[in-house]
C-alpha cells in the first residue's frame, strides 16, 4: 500500500520527459551502465540510474530548457561542459556528473543565484520543500562574497490577487518553470517572462494581476515552482504536508489522480498525481483548489427529520432517522403497492454507492424504480453506442489523443468542461493535429493560443442529426469511405440500407445547408477532413445527447466513425466526454430502472437467476420508471416514496415547476446529499453524506477507467454514505452486511463478466483499471473493439433527421442553449461553496449584440427570458460568441432558473431532456421573475427551519 | 561625343551619407545645371575608403579618379578644377584603383562593392555577377556543397564553422521544407562589412543565398536585417523585386524548375537576435531568447525544419567562390583559415574603413600600413578585435597572424572581423566594466551565469576599483569569469568575460582602487 498512503515527500522528478524510442542506447555515467530509449536526456538517465544531478529549471514534465546550469557535467571526448537536460544520451557515452571543477561551478552558479533572493528560509512557506534550499545545500554553498547589497529583486511586489495562490516575485529565480508549464501543461499561454537580463521577471498577460489575467488558475505554475514564488495560499496558512494519500477527483468526468497531501486530517493541498493515467500530474482549478467546501460551514452533519416540508427539521440520532425513513417507506408501499417508492443515484456518487442503491431498490424496495442523473445526461451515449457498436462507452483511453491526426469535437467544450483533457487535447494540436468543432458556440477551441480550427460548423441548436447526416452524404458521394474495413467489420445489409438511405438527396449537405445554417462546402471540408484522417476521433459532450433526437445523434456519430474506419486502434473512436465523475460507472451499475449492472436488461431470465442467487431476493423482469415517469407518477399520485442520494433535480433537471410540483407531491422525500440541496428542500428525512475524502470506493470516469477513491479523513457524519444504504436496507428488511466498500466492489465483480477481474487489491498495485477487465484483459481495456466489435459486426443505423418541437416562433424567436463554465460545476453545490464564486458569482445570459440590439438590452441588463415551461431573469452579457438568434446560459446557480426555462421535450429512446434547444424570447426587465421571488420566500423559509434544527431548543 | 554625360560616383552608403554625401550628390548636379554641364550622377556603394568619404569618384579616359573627402561646399572649385575631366585639385587622391590602401587589397567578396550601381542588375551582370549561380542550377546539389567545402570557407559571422560541412548536415537531415537564413543582424562594436555588401552590392548576397538554396533544397530565405539599417534593407528588397522581376528568384529559377524565394525579416533590435538560435526564434516571432543546442539549426532551426544560418559575408562569398572555382579562393590564406577577410579599421585609427585582405597578414599590418596609427596620433594602447565579446589586444600581441587558429591561441578572436583601435588615453578598467555592463544590458536573461553574473560583475568592477577588498574582488572577478565561461548557455554570457580577462592579463595595473 505504499503507493497510496506513505509519509509526504517531493513527488520524484527525473529531470526531463520520458522518450519512446525502439533503439536503446548504452553509456555509463558515473561508472554505472545505464540503457535508456535513445533520444532520452542524459539527466533522466542518470536519475533512473539513481544519480541524482543537482538542477532547478529542469522537470520531466516540461521540454528541456538548459537554463539554471546547476546540472553541468562532464562528457568524454566534448567540449566544455554540457548541460545533462539539454544533451541526448548516445552509445558509449561516458558522463561525469560529480568532480571539483563541477562543485566549483554549481556552487558559483549557486552563489549568484543566492545573491538576489531573501534569506528567510525559516519563516518561508515553503521552507522543507524548496528545491533552492536543496540545491543551495546540495552544492554547499557556505558564503555569497557578492554580499547582498547590489541590485536585486527583494522589494518587488507580492500578488496575492488569485484566492488560490501567492505570486512573491522576490523569490523567483527565473528558472521559467511556471511559464512552461503554463504553455506547455495546460496550454493557455498566460504567463510570459517580461523584460531582459536581469529585469526578467515572470508577468501574466500583460503584466496583469494573476486575477485579470488569462490565467485560468489550474494551478500548474504553482506546482512547477521550484522556491516559494508561487505557493498554494493554503500551504501559506497551514505549513507543509506530513503525509500523502492517492485518491480521485470529485469532478468531472475526465477522473484525475490526485495526491490528498495531508497534515493529519485536514488537506494541505491536493496535488495531481504524475502517476496518474488519465492527467499524468494536471489538474485544472476545481480539482486542485476546491476542495473547501468538504469542510465549508454549510455541511449538514446530523440526520434530520420533519413530517412535512411545511414544518422545521429536527436533528435526531442516525438511528431515530433512518427508522423514520424506513418506516414511512414500508407504509407506503403497503397502503399504495410496491410501485409507490424508489430510488434515484447520482454520477457524483461511487461505483458502489451507486451498486448498493439500485441492489435496495430491487431487493429491499422490490421493484425497479431506480435511476440515476446520467438519465438527463449521457442516457442517449448508452444506448446510442450500445446498439451500434455494443458497447456503452468511449472506445478510447484518453491518451489516445495523441495520436490523433484529426480531431472532431461535437457538442462540447473541453477547456470548460473537462479542462485537463482538454490540455492534452491542445497539445496534440498544436503537435499538427487538425480539428473539426461542429458547436452553435464559438467554444474555445475554435480560435486560442496556438490553436485553431480548421472548420467550426456553427450550426443552429438542434440541427445535430442533419449535420451528422451531411457529413456521412459527403463521405459516400465522394467516395472516402473505408470500403475494405467495412466489408471486415460491419453488418454489409445493414450498410447497405443505410447507404442507400445516407445518399438520399434529402440528406445532402446542399439539402440541409438551409436547416442547419451550416454552408454545404464547409460541411464537405469537414467531411474531407475527417474521412482523410488517417487517424480521426470524434470526442462529443452533452450537445449531442441532449437533444430530442439524442440517440439518432449517438448513432449518427458511429455510423460516420465505422464508415471511415475510425474505430478499434489508439488514435481514433468516438469518445463520450462524461460530465461528472462517475456518470460511466453509474452507468455500469445498473442504475438504469432497465438494466442491471454490466448493461444486462432486466428482462434477460439468465441475468436475473445470477443476482437472484447472489441476492436472494426474487426479481422483476420488468423495467421501473424512469425519472420522468417518476414525476409524473408522483403528481398523478401513485408515486409516494423516494430515496434520493447524491442529486438535485430540483435544480439540475428540466422544467423545474414540474419537478417541484412532483416533489411537493412525494409522502416522502429521503434526500442524502452533504448540504441542504433545492431537492433537499422538499425532504422528509434528510440523511447526512461524506464527502469524497471522506470515504472509500471507486468511481469510473470517461475512458472507462476505474480509480480508487480513499478516505484521507474520518465522516464527519461518523458514516460513509454506502454504510447509510446499507442500514436502511437493514432498516428496510433486507439484509446488508458489507464491511468495507471493497467488500461491494467483489460482489459487482462477481456478478459482472466487464469487472471480473477488478479489486481493490489490483487497483492498489495498478493505480487504475480499464474495464473490460476480466481473464482476457488482465490489467483491462484502453482501446475497444480492437479486432472485432463488442457486438459482433458494427451496425450501421438510420438516422433519419426529424426538427425538434422547440424551434422559433414568432412569439418565441431564440433558441436558448445551456452549457458549463470553467469555475463551477455542474448545479454548483460544491464550487460556490469554495472561492470559485470569485469567478462565477452568477450564471449570466450570453446574447449576440444584434439581438440585444433589436431588444434595446445592453451590457449587464436584467433580461427576462421566457419559454413555454417558464420565466427567469438573468443578467445580460452581450458577445460574439453565440450567433444572431441564439442565447446561452448556465445553470450553475439555482436561483438563476435556467431550468424553470427548459422544457419536458427529450430524447426520444431515453427521455434524456433537451436542454440545448428552448425556444425562448428575451426582452428588457427591471425586476426579478415571479418564479425567482417565490423561490428566494421558499429558499429563506426552508433555511429557517434548518437554522432551527441546528439552534439548541433552549434559545 | 562631348554632349555624352560625364558619369560622376557619390556613394549612397550610410557611413558616406552621415559624412553629407547626399549634399554632395545634389550639389553636383545643382552646379552641373548651373554651368551647362551634362552629369549623370551615379549613386554608387562605398569603396570603404571612409577616412575620405565622402569619396566622389569622375570615369575619365576609362579610368575612374577619387576625389576626397569632398564636402558640397567643395563642389564650385571642383568643377573649376575641371574635375569632371579628372582635373588636378587639392582633394584628388588619383586613380582609385592605384590608391595602395585599396591596391593592397584583395577584393574577392567585396568585388563589386562601391564600382557598381547597387540596383543595376546589368551593372551586377557586367561584373561578373550570377556567373555563380549560372553554374550551380548546372550542378548536382553535392557538387555545390563540395566546391564550398574545398575552398575552405568557414562562418564569417564569428564561430568561423566550415560552411560546406554545415550545408552538407542540411543537405542530409530529413525534412520537407528547409530554410536558408542570412544573419544580418550586424551588431559587433566597429563593423560595417555585412551592411556594406547589402547596400553596396545586395545581387551578390541575393545570389548567394539562392546558391545554398540550391545546395541544400531550401525553397526559401530570410534575411534578419538589422532594424538600425533602414537604408540596407530598403536596397535588399528592391533588388529582391528585381531578381524576381528577372526570374532569378521565385517558382523556377534561373528557369531551373527549382524554387527559391527570398524575403527580408526586420530584426528585432537586441544585440542577443544576432546569436542564431535567438536569431531563429525572432524570425518565428517570438521573443529572441537563446535555443539550446544540440539540435543544432542545420538539424532542427526555422520552425524545427533544417536550416542553415550563415553572415552576410559568408554567403556574399558563395558567388565567386562557385564562378572562379574553389582553388580560386582558397589560394588565398594561410592555415586553415583560408580565402579572403572583410577587416573593419574602426575606433580610434587613422585610416578607418573595409580592408578585404587574405588570412596571414599580421595585425600590426592591418593597424600600421592600412590604419596608419591613431586619428589622435598617440600611440596605440589597445586593439578589441572580433566585437564587444572580444579580447583586448596588447600591442606585444600584434605581431599575431590573421588566422583563427593564431588569435584563439592567446584567448583573442578574430570574429566578424573588426578592430577597435584605442590609443594610451584609454582607461581599461572602464572597459573591462564596459564588457560586463554590456553583456548585462543585453542578456536576454535566460540562463543565471549571465543574467545575473553580468550585473555583478559590474558591481565587483566597481568595489575593485573604488578600493573595496580589491585582493578578495579580484579573486571573484576571476571565478565568476570563469563561472561566466564555463556555465553560460551562449556566447554572449560565455564571452563577455573574455575582454575582461584580458585587461586582468594584460592591463592589470588599470583594474585597482583609484
Amino acid at each position: 500500500m505504499s503507493q497510496v498512503y506513505e509519509p509526504y515527500r517531493r513527488p520524484e522528478d527525473l529531470g526531463a520527459p520520458p522518450v519512446e524510442s525502439a533503439t536503446m542506447v548504452r553509456l555509463t555515467i558515473d561508472g554505472k551502465t545505464v540503457t535508456v530509449p535513445e533520444g532520452t536526456m542524459v539527466i533522466r538517465a542518470a536519475a533512473l540510474a539513481g544519480i541524482n544531478i543537482p538542477k532547478l529549471c529542469a522537470s520531466d514534465m516540461l521540454e528541456s530548457f538548459g537554463s539554471c546550469r546547476l546540472c553541468l557535467v562532464e562528457i568524454e571526448g566534448a567540449r566544455g561542459l554540457p548541460a545533462s537536460c539539454t544533451t541526448e544520451v548516445a552509445e558509449g557515452m561516458e558522463v561525469t556528473t560529480q568532480n571539483p571543477r563541477l562543485a566549483d561551478v554549481r556552487r558559483n552558479v549557486m552563489e549568484l543565484y543566492i545573491s538576489d533572493h531573501p534569506l528567510d528560509c525559516l519563516t518561508c512557506p515553503t521552507n522543507g520543500d524548496c528545491e533552492l534550499q536543496d540545491m543551495a545545500g546540495a552544492v554547499g554553498l557556505r558564503d555569497v562574497r557578492y554580499g547582498y547589497a547590489g541590485e536585486n529583486h527583494l522589494d518587488a511586489e507580492k500578488d496575492e490577487s488569485n484566492p488560490y495562490f501567492t505570486f512573491d516575485p522576490s523569490k523567483c529565480i527565473v528558472c521559467s518553470r511556471c511559464v512552461r508549464a503554463c504553455d506547455e501543461v495546460q496550454g493557455t499561454y498566460a504567463l510570459t517572462i517580461d523584460g531582459r537580463g536581469f529585469d526578467s521577471r515572470v508577468a501574466a498577460s500583460q503584466d496583469q494581476p494573476f486575477i485579470d489575467s488569462e490565467c485560468v488558475s489550474c494551478g500548474a505554475c504553482v506546482q512547477a515552482c521550484p522556491t516559494a514564488t508561487l505557493t498554494e495560499t493554503s500551504l501559506i496558512e497551514m505549513g507543509q504536508p506530513e503525509h500523502s494519500v492517492i485518491t480521485t477527483c470529485a469532478y468531472c468526468g475526465v477522473g484525475c489522480s490526485f495526491r490528498a497531501e495531508m497534515k493529519g486530517e485536514e488537506v494541505v493541498k491536493m496535488i495531481p498525481n504524475k502517476d496518474g493515467h488519465a492527467n499524468h500530474g494536471h489538474s485544472c482549478v476545481k480539482g486542485r483548489f476546491a476542495f473547501g467546501y468538504a469542510t465549508h460551514a454549510d455541511r449538514i452533519t446530523a440526520p434530520l427529520i420533519r413530517d412535512s416540508i411545511r414544518d422545521p427539521w429536527r436533528e435526531v440520532s442516525w438511528k431515530e432517522a433512518i427508522d423514520f425513513a424506513a418506516g414511512r417507506l414500508k407504509e407506503i408501499r403497503d397502503t399504495h403497492g410496491p410501485d409507490s417508492i424508489g430510488g434515484i443515484t447520482s454520477s457524483r456518487c461511487t461505483n458502489e454507492e451507486t451498486y448498493l442503491v439500485q441492489k435496495m431498490v430491487r431487493s429491499a424496495f422490490g421493484n425497479n424504480n431506480v435511476d440515476t442523473c446520467a438519465r438527463v445526461c449521457h442516457s442517449p451515449t448508452g444506448y446510442g453506442l450500445k446498439s451500434t457498436l455494443g458497447a456503452s462507452a468511449g472506445t478510447q483511453a484518453f491518451d489516445s489523443v495523441l495520436k490523433a491526426d484529426v480531431i472532431m469535437i461535437i457538442g462540447a467544450n473541453p477547456t470548460v468542461a473537462h479542462p485537463v483533457f482538454a490540455s492534452q487535447m491542445k497539445r496534440r494540436l498544436r503537435e499538427g493535429a487538425r480539428l473539426i468543432v461542429i458547436d452553435p458556440l464559438q467554444i474555445d477551441l475554435v480560435r486560442s493560443a496556438h490553436v485553431e480550427a480548421d472548420c467550426h460548423l456553427q450550426l443552429r441548436p438542434g440541427t445535430n442529426v442533419a449535420i451528422i447526416n451531411a457529413l456521412a452524404h459527403a463521405v459516400l458521394s465522394e467516395g472516402l469511405e473505408d470500403r475494405p474495413y467495412i466489408e471486415e467489420r460491419c453488418d454489409l445489409d445493414a450498410f447497405d440500407d443505410w447507404r442507400r438511405f445516407i445518399l438520399e438527396e434529402r440528406n445532402s449537405p446542399e439539402a440541409l445547408a438551409e436547416v442547419s445554417g451550416v454552408p454545404a462546402e464547409d460541411v464537405r471540408a469537414a467531411a474531407r477532413l475527417y474521412a482523410a484522417g488517417p487517424n480521426s476521433a470524434i470526442y462529443y459532450g452533452l450537445g449531442v445527447s441532449e437533444h430530442a433526437q439524442g440517440s439518432t445523434m449517438v448513432m449518427g456519430i458511429a455510423n460516420l466513425a465505422m464508415a471511415t474506419g475510425n474505430l478499434g486502434r489508439e488514435g481514433v473512436g468516438v469518445s463520450p466526454l462524461r460530465g461528472q465523475n462517475n456518470v460511466q460507472g453509474a452507468c455500469d451499475m445498473g442504475s438504469f430502472p432497465h438494466e442491471m449492472p454490466g448493461y444486462r436488461h432486466i428482462s434477460d431470465a439468465e441475468t436475473r437467476a445470477l443476482f437472484e442467487r447472489e441476492w436472494g431476493v426474487e426479481l422483476l423482469p420488468t423495467p421501473g420508471f424512469r425519472i420522468p415517469n417518476m414525476f409524473d407518477a408522483a403528481i398523478a399520485g401513485d408515486f409516494k416514496g423516494l430515496y434520493v442520494q447524491g442529486e438535485d433535480m430540483a435544480q439540475s433537471d428540466p422544467d423545474i415547476t414540474h419537478v417541484s410540483d412532483a416533489l411537493s407531491s412525494l409522502e416522502c422525500l429521503i434526500v442524502q446529499d452533504l448540504f441542504l440541496t433545492e431537492t433537499a428542500k422538499f425532504a422528509h428525512v434528510f440523511l447526512p453524506g461524506s464527502s469524497f475524502l471522506e470515504k472509500n470506493g471507486t468511481y469510473t470516469n470517461a475512458e472507462r477507467r476505474i480509480s480508487p477513491v480513499r478516505k484521507v479523513m474520518k465522516p464527519l457524519t461518523g458514516y460513509e454514505d454506502w454504510e447509510v444504504t446499507q442500514l436502511l436496507a437493514n432498516a428496510m428488511g433486507y439484509p446488508m452486511n458489507y464491511g468495507h466498500a471493497g467488500e461491494i466492489m467483489d460482489e459487482i465483480a462477481r456478478l459482472t463478466p466487464t469487472f471480473s477481474g477488478v479489486s481493490y487489491e489490483k487497483l492498489d498495485r495498478l493505480g487504475s483499471i480499464q474495464w473490460p477487465c476480466n481473464e482476457k484483459a488482465e490489467r483491462g481495456t484502453p482501446t475497444m473493439h480492437v479486432d472485432t466489435f463488442v457486438r459482433g459486426k458494427g451496425l450501421f443505423r438510420l438516422t433519419p433527421y426529424v426538427a425538434t418541437q422547440e424551434r422559433s416562433t414568432s412569439r418565441y424567436p431564440l433558441l436558448l442553449t445551456t452549457g458549463r463554465v470553467l469555475s463551477q460545476y455542474n448545479v454548483g453545490a460544491q464550487t460556490r461553496r469554495t472561492r470559485n464564486v470569485q469567478w462565477h458569482g452568477e450564471d449570466i445570459l450570453e446574447i449576440h449584440p444584434h439581438d440585444a440590439e433589436q431588444r434595446g438590452i445592453e451590457q449587464g441588463d436584467w433580461v427576462g427570458l421566457k419559454s413555454r415551461a417558464g420565466d427567469t431573469v438573468l443578467r445580460a452579457d452581450i458577445t460574439e460568441r453565440v450567433q444572431p438568434g441564439v442565447v446561452y446560459t448556465t445553470f450553475h446557480h439555482p436561483e438563476s432558473g435556467a431550468n424553470v426555462v427548459t422544457t419536458d421535450n427529450s430524447d426520444w429512446a431515453t427521455n434524456c431532456p433537451e436542454y440545448k434547444v428552448t425556444a425562448v424570447q428575451a426582452y428588457k426587465v427591471t425586476r426579478l421573475s415571479d418564479w425567482q421571488l417565490e423561490f428566494g420566500e421558499f429558499t429563506e423559509t426552508q433555511l429557517e427551519f434548518l437554522r432551527k434544527a441546528r439552534t439548541p431548543a433552549d434559545a | 561625343m562631348a554632349d555624352e554625360a560625364r558619369k560622376v560616383f557619390v556613394p549612397r552608403d550610410t557611413a558616406a551619407r552621415s559624412m553629407g554625401a547626399d549634399d554632395v550628390a545634389a550639389a553636383i548636379a545643382a552646379e552641373a545645371a548651373g554651368r551647362g554641364e551634362s552629369v549623370t550622377v551615379v549613386r554608387n556603394g562605398s569603396r570603404g575608403l571612409y577616412w575620405l568619404e565622402p569619396m566622389i569618384e569622375v570615369e575619365a579616359g576609362g579610368v575612374r579618379h577619387a576625389y576626397g573627402p569632398v564636402q558640397s561646399a567643395d563642389v564650385p572649385a571642383l568643377f573649376d578644377a575641371g574635375f569632371l575631366a579628372a582635373g588636378r585639385h587639392a582633394l584628388g587622391v588619383g586613380p582609385t584603383e592605384e590608391i595602395p590602401w585599396l591596391a593592397k587589397q584583395s577584393r574577392l567578396t567585396f568585388a563589386r562593392v562601391g564600382i557598381t550601381d547597387p540596383l543595376s542588375l546589368d551593372d551586377y551582370r557586367a561584373h561578373g555577377g550570377y556567373a555563380g549561380l549560372a553554374r550551380a542550377v548546372e550542378m548536382p546539389r553535392e557538387e555545390i556543397i563540395e566546391i564550398v567545402t574545398e575552398s575552405g570557407l568557414r562562418g564569417r559571422g564569428g564561430a568561423a564553422f566550415p560552411t560546406g560541412v554545415k550545408w552538407r548536415t542540411v543537405l542530409n537531415a530529413k525534412g520537407a521544407q528547409k530554410y536558408v537564413t542570412c544573419n544580418a543582424d550586424e551588431g559587433d562594436s566597429g563593423t560595417f562589412a555585412d551592411r556594406m555588401v547589402m547596400e553596396s552590392d545586395p545581387f551578390v548576397l541575393i545570389e548567394g543565398m539562392t546558391i545554398a538554396g540550391l545546395a541544400v533544397g531550401a525553397t526559401i530565405g530570410y534575411v534578419y536585417l538589422r532594424a538600425e539599417y533602414p537604408l540596407a534593407i530598403r536596397i535588399m528588397n528592391e533588388a529582391i523585386g528585381i531578381a524576381e522581376a528577372a526570374g532569378l528568384l521565385g517558382r523556377s529559377v534561373m528557369d531551373s524548375g527549382r524554387a527559391f524565394h527570398l524575403e527580408v525579416r526586420e530584426a528585432a533590435g537586441a544585440y542577443i537576435c544576432g546569436e542564431e538560435t535567438s536569431m531563429l526564434e525572432s524570425l518565428e516571432g517570438k521573443r529572441g531568447m537563446i535555443r539550446y543546442r544540440p539540435p543544432l539549426p542545420a538539424i532542427k532551426g526555422l520552425f524545427g525544419a533544417p536550416t542553415i544560418v550563415n553572415n552576410v559575408i559568408t554567403l556574399a562569398s558563395v558567388p565567386i567562390i562557385l564562378a572562379e572555382g574553389a582553388e580560386h579562393y582558397r589560394d588565398y590564406g594561410t592555415g586553415r583559415s583560408r580565402g579572403t577577410l572583410t577587416v573593419q579599421l574602426a575606433g580610434n585609427v587613422k585610416r578607418g574603413g573595409l580592408v578585404e585582405i587574405g588570412f596571414g597578414h599580421t595585425l600590426r599590418e592591418l593597424l600600421e600600413d592600412f590604419g596608419g596609427g591613431t586619428a589622435t596620433g598617440r600611440p596605440i594602447r589597445a586593439v578589441q578585435a572580433g566585437g564587444p565579446l572580444g579580447a583586448y589586444v596588447h600591442p606585444s600581441q600584434f605581431d599575431t597572424p590573421l588566422d583563427y587558429e593564431a588569435f584563439a591561441k592567446f584567448g583573442g578572436m578574430i570574429g566578424h572581423g573588426g578592430l577597435v583601435v584605442f590609443d594610451d588615453t584609454v582607461d581599461m578598467g572602464e572597459q573591462a566594466r564596459f564588457a560586463m555592463e554590456f553583456c548585462a544590458i543585453e542578456s536576454c536573461g535566460k540562463c543565471t551565469p549571465c543574467r545575473i553574473g553580468a550585473v555583478r560583475g559590474v558591481e565587483v568592477i566597481d568595489r575593485i576599483l573604488s578600493g573595496v577588498d580589491e585582493s578578495g574582488n579580484l579573486l571573484l572577478l576571476r571565478d565568476l569569469c570563469d563561472t561566466m565561461v564555463a556555465g553560460s548557455l551562449c556566447a554572449l554570457g560565455g564571452m563577455a568575460p573574455f575582454p575582461v580577462i584580458s585587461v586582468l592579463d594584460h592591463f592589470p595595473e588599470d583594474l585597482r582602487a583609484r
